[in-house]
């Protein structure tokens, strides 16, 4: 390492109005290394690798590349750097196929018209790059995100990037697909390219990272090697211990509340059958395509089914009916927050009271003022950091966002909540607030159903696992018995002929 | 600590009259552009800041309110109504025939509106239950609509009944319009801010995915908001016949495109989730300041509607500056 520094950042600092963003923050990065960044939501890691991309120039300090002090004004000049960034929004044109997408911006030409024999062999060179196998003339919108994702990288590299920043790339991967990322990344590693990866899970860091700069509240804290014990990083990120990732305490179980009989959607789900107790969780594990979020949606009323009954303390609920649904108690944390889960520009108390909207209402009229002192009461329970609940939900953290989304179902009072991936994008902070949350509701009395693709995560915080595989419920394991093998060997069980996404 | 931050008390209601005073145009660009353009015309031409002339100002600016009061509901729904201008004919002429016919010119009243909110309901079910894209399906009601006003009409003019006819005069000095602008204006204002139909409008163009996971009744209500746009276009229309003392087959030709702006220039987002009575109230005095200061000026129709254009441009610009700054 006597060659300069592929990358340093040199004592930056960003304001944005009158919030500061970063203070004084370094960071250098080395070729063919993976340098970890880690700190919480507002830690200022986004605003930082913006920095690197061209999005924002620094208020103050300096950037180096290859040990030259230059500026990034612009992503061409980032690009021109050799610096590639892939966002936690994918930057895809859905409708177009991934020959196109991969060769946007620089679409091979001859005399005029796009070369098609080119483009095809460019993005099946950068596919195979990666390893990955999809139909070149496929939409970006037919394929799952994890393959969106995959692209999105191939994409990346096929511009010959020396230095790639991946934001939470694997935030939406399972953990096959993960390994697979995480290969790909190494195999870049050996051929020289410098990396900055970001991510909450403590494990991959340290799976394919080098060294890691912790950040907090802006503010540089720490580098430490990635092989770092888990709770130093926690200790760093945090400025507290956390003593439990997993705080699960199981209440005594009573009666089911939400039982599912035999549901069945073509295509996508199988004769499904379960139930969940009064004080349970219930953990959907499976890889991404198995149907778990397919079932959650069914059950919630978002989509239709064609078999089957679901029936929520013994009343059968109408299905394809969202507000029959939230009217039996059921509460449904979508898997997209962004997309599904808040209206980003309405404001904090505008989307605590969505579901109960219409049930608070004198005649047509909104009790607004009531909203806003449930808002407020929610907020302080829930421990929602904003100093206003009229400000726009959007500029919350993640953590915070999601748990606006799980006040929504606080508020309706609905005793069965449905929870797909609840701590994604959520820092560790935030993450053991959500699993605590999860014990108040269930020590209460509520019924928890949660798919996640993160296993630990769902074998952390279940009484009990139900294995999808292919539409199917391919297995049960009771929490004692739920280790990550057993479950993925269910998981696996009879897919892979139907599985060639 | 962020408790006693949040139970304290709101901000606003401790807040001085000219520090709420200061928000509102920080909030409201397009007021400002109102007082700025008022403050021009005034000095160009002192004629401009007559009583007389205001009353003008706002008689011209009633119409296209009134339409724009309709289109704002649609829009903050996420959706877009190029049909009112048509519909606002069909209903005028509606009108004029059912009072033709001999039956009571009260009917003839309650008929034309009745007949909009009838035809806002056609596109609205076709939007939320058969799926057309709003732009379409409104469009389609923009032919249809004015194609059954001249089925109706024969293409000639029908007198108004006095029933109706009392919309387009004065009282005292003050031209009814004006009134029907203000309240149909109320009624927007009230609507979206403080009705469960108005707040899941925004929710609905906010996020229409959100929405609908939150058991919001999504279809129903974006239904309900064209047929609205449709009542108000009717309303709208009754009041142009009025002033004419006519129903015209071609009356409120393009007048969509006015409504429009109005929204857009009052702050609304085409995108939805974002738009308020009290900016397209701004975004149509906007309008007839323009035009009405133009005419003073002697400034030709034509070149009239270049300044128009260029005035919605520079609106719209302005608000996505204003947003990317802060």
């Amino acid at each position: 390492m006597t060659a300069s520094p592929l990358l340093q950042l040199s004592g930056v600092h960003k304001r944005f109005g009158g919030i500061k963003a970063l203070d004084r923050v370094d960071l250098t990065v080395h070729a063919g290394t993976v340098h970890a960044l880690l700190g919480e939501n507002g830690a200022g890691k986004s605003t930082l690798i913006k920095m690197i991309a061209g999005v924002h120039e620094p208020d103050a300090g300096e950037i180096f590349v290859d040990g030259v002090p230059v500026r990034i004004p612009d992503t061409a000049t980032a690009e021109s750097f050799g610096i590639a960034t892939i966002h936690q929004e994918l930057n895809l044109v859905p409708s177009m196929t991934v020959a196109e997408n991969i060769t946007l911006g620089r679409t091979p030409r001859r005399l005029g018209l796009v070369n098609r024999g080119e483009m095809r062999r460019i993005a099946q060179d950068a596919l195979d790059r990666i390893g990955l196998r999809v139909d070149l003339d496929r939409t970006v919108a037919s394929l799952g995100i994890a393959h969106q994702q995959l692209v999105e990288i191939a994409k990346a590299l096929s511009v010959d990037a020396r230095l790639l920043v991946l934001d939470e790339p694997t935030a939406a991967l399972t953990s096959t697909e993960t390994e697979h990322l995480f290969e790909i990344l190494r195999s870049l590693k050996d051929r020289g390219v410098g990396m900055v990866f970001i991510s909450h899970h403590l494990d991959e860091i340290a799976a394919v990272g080098d060294s890691v700069t912790v950040l907090r509240d802006g503010s540089f804290v720490d580098e430490v090697p990635a092989d770092a014990p888990e709770s130093q990083l926690v200790r760093l990120m945090v400025g507290r211990g956390i003593e439990k990732l997993y705080p699960r305490r199981a209440p005594a179980t009573g009666r089911p509340r939400l039982e599912v009989r035999e549901l069945s959607s073509q295509g996508r789900f199988d004769e499904v059958s379960f139930s969940v107790r009064a004080g349970e969780v219930v953990g959907l594990a499976g890889l991404i395509g198995a149907g778990r979020t397919e079932v959650l949606r069914a059950i919630s009323g978002v989509d239709k089914y064609d078999t089957g009954q679901v029936l929520v303390d013994g009343a059968p609920v109408r299905g394809q009916d969202v507000s029959a649904a939230v009217s039996a108690g059921i509460g449904h944390v979508p898997e997209d927050r962004k997309e599904q889960g808040l209206v980003l520009d309405l404001s904090v108390e505008d989307n605590l009271g969505l579901a109960t909207l219409s049930r608070t209402s004198r005649g047509p009229l909104a009790d607004l003022r009531g909203q806003r002192r449930r808002a407020r009461e929610v907020t302080d329970q829930l421990q929602i950091k904003t100093d206003d609940v009229r400000r726009p939900v959007g500029s919350l953290s993640g953590g915070n966002q999601q748990k606006v989304v799980f006040g929504r179902w606080l508020l309706a009072g609905s005793g069965v909540l449905l929870l797909d991936e609840p701590t994604r994008g959520v820092d560790v902070g935030s993450k053991v607030e959500i699993y605590e949350l999860i014990n108040s509701l269930t020590s209460n009395g509520g019924a928890v159903l949660l798919a996640s693709s993160e296993l630990p995560e769902v074998l952390g915080i279940s009484d009990r696992v139900l294995v999808m595989a292919g539409g199917r419920v391919a297995g049960e394991l009771p929490s004692a018995e739920a280790t990550q093998d057993a479950v993925m060997s269910l998981a696996v069980k009879e897919v892979e002929p139907t599985h060639v996404q | 600590m962020s408790s006693d931050t949040t139970t304290s008390p709101p901000r606003a209601e401790t807040r001085s009259t000219r520090q709420r005073i200061s928000a509102l145009l920080a909030e409201n660009g397009a007021l400002v552009g109102l007082l700025v353009i008022c403050l021009a015309m005034f000095i160009a031409t002192p004629e401009f800041l007559t009583a007389r002339n205001l009353l003008n100002v706002g008689n011209q600016a009633a119409v296209v309110a009134i339409l724009a009061f309709g289109v704002t509901l649609v829009i903050v729904a996420a959706g877009i109504d190029l049909s009112v201008g048509s519909v606002a004919a069909l209903s005028a002429i509606g009108s004029g025939w059912i009072a033709a016919t001999g039956l009571p010119g009260v009917l003839g009243l309650v008929g034309g509106p009745v007949l909009g909110m009838l035809a806002g309901l056609v596109s609205g079910l076709a939007v939320a239950y058969g799926r057309l894209p709003s732009f379409i399906a409104t469009l389609a009601m923009l032919s249809v609509a004015r194609g059954l006003t001249l089925v109706i009409s024969g293409g000639r003019p029908v007198l108004m009944p006095p029933e109706i006819n009392w919309l387009g005069a004065e009282i005292g000095p003050v031209p009814v319009p004006i009134l029907v602008m203000l309240v149909m204006f109320a009624i927007t204002a009230f609507v979206l801010n403080r009705t469960v139909f108005g707040r899941s409008l925004y929710a609905i163009g906010g996020n229409h995915e959100a929405a609908r996971l939150s058991g919001l009744p999504v279809k129903r209500i974006t239904a309900r908001a064209y047929a609205l746009s449709g009542l108000f276009a009717g309303i709208a229309g009754l009041v142009l016949a009025a002033r004419l003392e006519s129903a015209q087959p071609q009356a409120a030709d393009t007048y969509e495109l006015d409504a429009i702006a109005a929204v857009v220039i009052g702050g609304a987002s085409l995108a939805g989730g974002r738009g308020k009575a009290t900016g397209t109230l701004v975004g149509a005095l906007v309008l007839a300041v323009i035009r009405n200061g133009l005419n003073l000026l002697n400034v030709s129709a034509f070149w009239q509607q270049v300044v128009i254009g260029l005035v919605i441009a520079l609106a719209v610009g302005a608000d996505v500056l204003r947003r990317r700054v802060s």
